[in-house]
């Protein structure tokens, strides 16, 4: 690095201009330094590594301190993720993230790119390969999601996807659980709190912590009207058309949500009921509810996991009963994607998979109060 | 029309006729679910408010409300004649809106006016205003412990609770929130 000497041009609210032969710097004010003064190349260095802006970096182009700290973090716990997978024998994988078919499900909204669609998660795509012949493949890749921004969402995001064959969702939760536990160092923080995350993690059913938590019987396959009376008992306002999601998520946010965020360990909630488990098996002797889970720390929930649906014929009729859903409902209706389906039929092994907020992860090794925190430039910030 | 995208704090929508703003939101997205935003309304012409989830796809009115930067300049019976400095257009205004500050009211007194339908619905005034005492007795010598006040007038005839040091002729701040005295300020 070249360090030239300088000279001080002005000084104002705490910034200096230093002249040097090749241009003109902006850095932080040292004590004694007065217009016209002469300083060595190191003082100039130090003085720009002194200055810092406000989070979030909405009015400067630069990123604060407390984010490039936070950036470090996130390459940390990169590198970590890829030495949990390399461990355990996966395979990375990188599929396209312009496609022409994204992905279906009711209450996500894909981004049009040139002929086709960003992707939303690079499921069908990871599928392809696994009906090719990987066994155990991973990605860590950006999804695009148009509509969402919040604390823990954001429009583009990064998502780490694993996928293993002649498995079942025990494998992947194991996996879950020594990816979190190696990411956060044993302990997850959210803000001030703290989270033992060592294996193993307790369980949960779906229909257990909805009449636990939140005095609802749910059985799955019910039609929409007994859920809708369960969910007005426990006392909730709901209309008579309400859907059968719609009443499910309003017992379950306002309850279960609360009620496991304030559980001292994580919770892999099991067991989902039909309706919400688009892509999943059903279970063994219980039809009414899928081979789903999703990982919650502290109330954040993390990933989702399916023990994948592989019959094509019963996949094409999801696929096409979830288009019709989104056509009632004014959503856009998006290409099937028929090279899936046909994989499908050419035989894809059974198959667990998940997919993990990797920028959530990342919140929960850093202590970051939002997902903004974590991103290296938020959408806010560009 | 809104939609869940536009909503942000200072949003002002009508519901049931009414005006509202939008105090607090958060968008919420479970895995399966739908998304919506969960909003703090409060009411602005009563205060009330209220917390609704609305779904993503769902549609706000917006409220006919606005905001202009006036100023006082006199009393009319119970009302209060304000002026727009933009464009020189007087209304009146109930001194009911201002409260017990209406007594703190000097000529050409800067404030915010809220209109919803071209009706004034609400006038915040800044939060100190400078006032001269024109009457006060004299404070007994000796005690000078700051927490004992007295009595005093101001210019505009509001009896104000001032420390002992305060005479006739001192500027001095008053909050127009609480009606209470803030500090002496030197004389320009």
């Amino acid at each position: 690095m070249t360090r030239t000497r300088g000279r001080v041009l002005a000084i104002a609210d705490g910034l200096a201009i230093v002249r040097s032969e090749r241009d003109d710097v902006r850095v932080a004010a040292r004590v004694g330094w007065r217009p016209g003064d002469l300083v060595d190349g190191d003082a100039v260095v130090t003085a720009f590594r002194g200055r810092d802006f406000p989070e979030p970096a909405t009015e400067t182009a630069r990123l604060p301190r407390a984010r490039l700290a936070a950036l470090r973090a996130r390459a940390q716990v990169l590198a970590t993720v890829r030495e949990v997978f390399a461990a355990r024998d996966f395979t990375e994988v990188e599929t396209p993230l312009l496609v022409p078919s994204p992905g279906l499900e009711i209450h996500l909204d894909a981004l049009v790119a040139d002929d086709g669609y960003l992707i939303t998660s690079p499921e069908y795509q990871m599928k392809r390969l696994l009906a090719g012949g990987f066994e155990r493949i991973y990605q860590v890749c950006k999804c695009f999601r148009g509509n969402e921004h919040g604390p823990h969402h954001a429009r583009e995001f990064t998502m780490i996807e694993w996928y293993r064959a002649f498995a079942s969702l025990d494998e992947i939760v194991a996996d879950t659980e020594a990816l979190v536990a190696a990411a956060c160092g044993g302990v997850a923080r959210l803000g001030a709190r703290e989270i033992d995350v060592t294996p193993p993690w307790p369980r949960l059913s779906v229909r257990d912590a909805m009449a636990r938590y939140a005095g609802v019987t749910v059985i799955g396959d019910e039609p929409a009207a007994d859920l809708v009376a369960s969910v007005r008992a426990a006392g909730f306002e709901l209309a008579d058309d309400t859907a059968w999601d719609d009443a499910f998520f309003a017992a379950f946010l306002a309850r279960v949500e609360p009620a496991i965020a304030a559980l001292e360990r994580p919770v892999i909630l099991e067991d989902w009921p039909v309706p919400l488990a688009a892509l999943a098996r059903t279970k063994p002797g219980d039809p009414a509810v899928a081979l789903r889970f999703e990982a919650y720390v502290g109330g954040l929930e993390l990933a989702n996991a399916f023990d994948e649906l592989t019959c094509p014929v019963e996949q094409r009729a999801r696929f096409e009963s979830d288009l019709a859903i989104r056509g009632a409902r004014g959503r856009a209706r998006y290409p099937l994607d028929e090279k899936l389906l046909a994989a499908l039929a050419e035989g894809l092994p059974p198959s667990a998979g998940i997919a993990l907020g990797f920028d959530r992860l990342v919140m929960l090794a850093t202590g970051a109060p939002t997902i903004d925190r974590v991103l290296t430039f938020a959408q806010s910030e560009l | 029309m809104y939609d869940t995208s536009d909503i942000r704090k200072g949003l002002k929508v009508l519901m049931d006729g009414n005006p509202w703003t939008v105090i607090e939101f958060q968008f919420v997205k479970p895995g399966k679910g739908a998304a919506f935003t969960r909003t703090v309304f409060k009411n602005l012409l009563n205060g009330k408010t209220k917390e609704m989830n609305i779904r993503s796809g769902e549609k706000l009115e917006p409220a006919n409300v606005d905001q202009r930067d006036m100023q006082f300049l006199y009393k009319e019976g119970g009302d209060l004649v304000l002026m727009d400095q933009s464009n020189y257009e007087q209304v009146s205004v109930s001194a009911e809106m201002v409260g017990k500050a209406a007594d703190l009211l000097k000529d050409n007194l800067p404030c915010t006016v809220l209109f919803f339908n071209e009706r004034a619905i609400d006038v915040s005034l800044q939060t100190c205003v400078t006032l001269e005492i024109t009457a006060s007795e004299p404070g007994v010598r000796g005690d000078t412990s700051g927490n004992v006040q007295k009595p005093a007038t101001v210019e505009t005839g509001a009896e104000i609770m001032v420390p002992l040091f305060i005479r006739v002729g001192d500027m001095i701040k008053i909050d127009t929130r609480t009606i209470e005295y803030v500090e002496r300020v030197a004389k320009t």
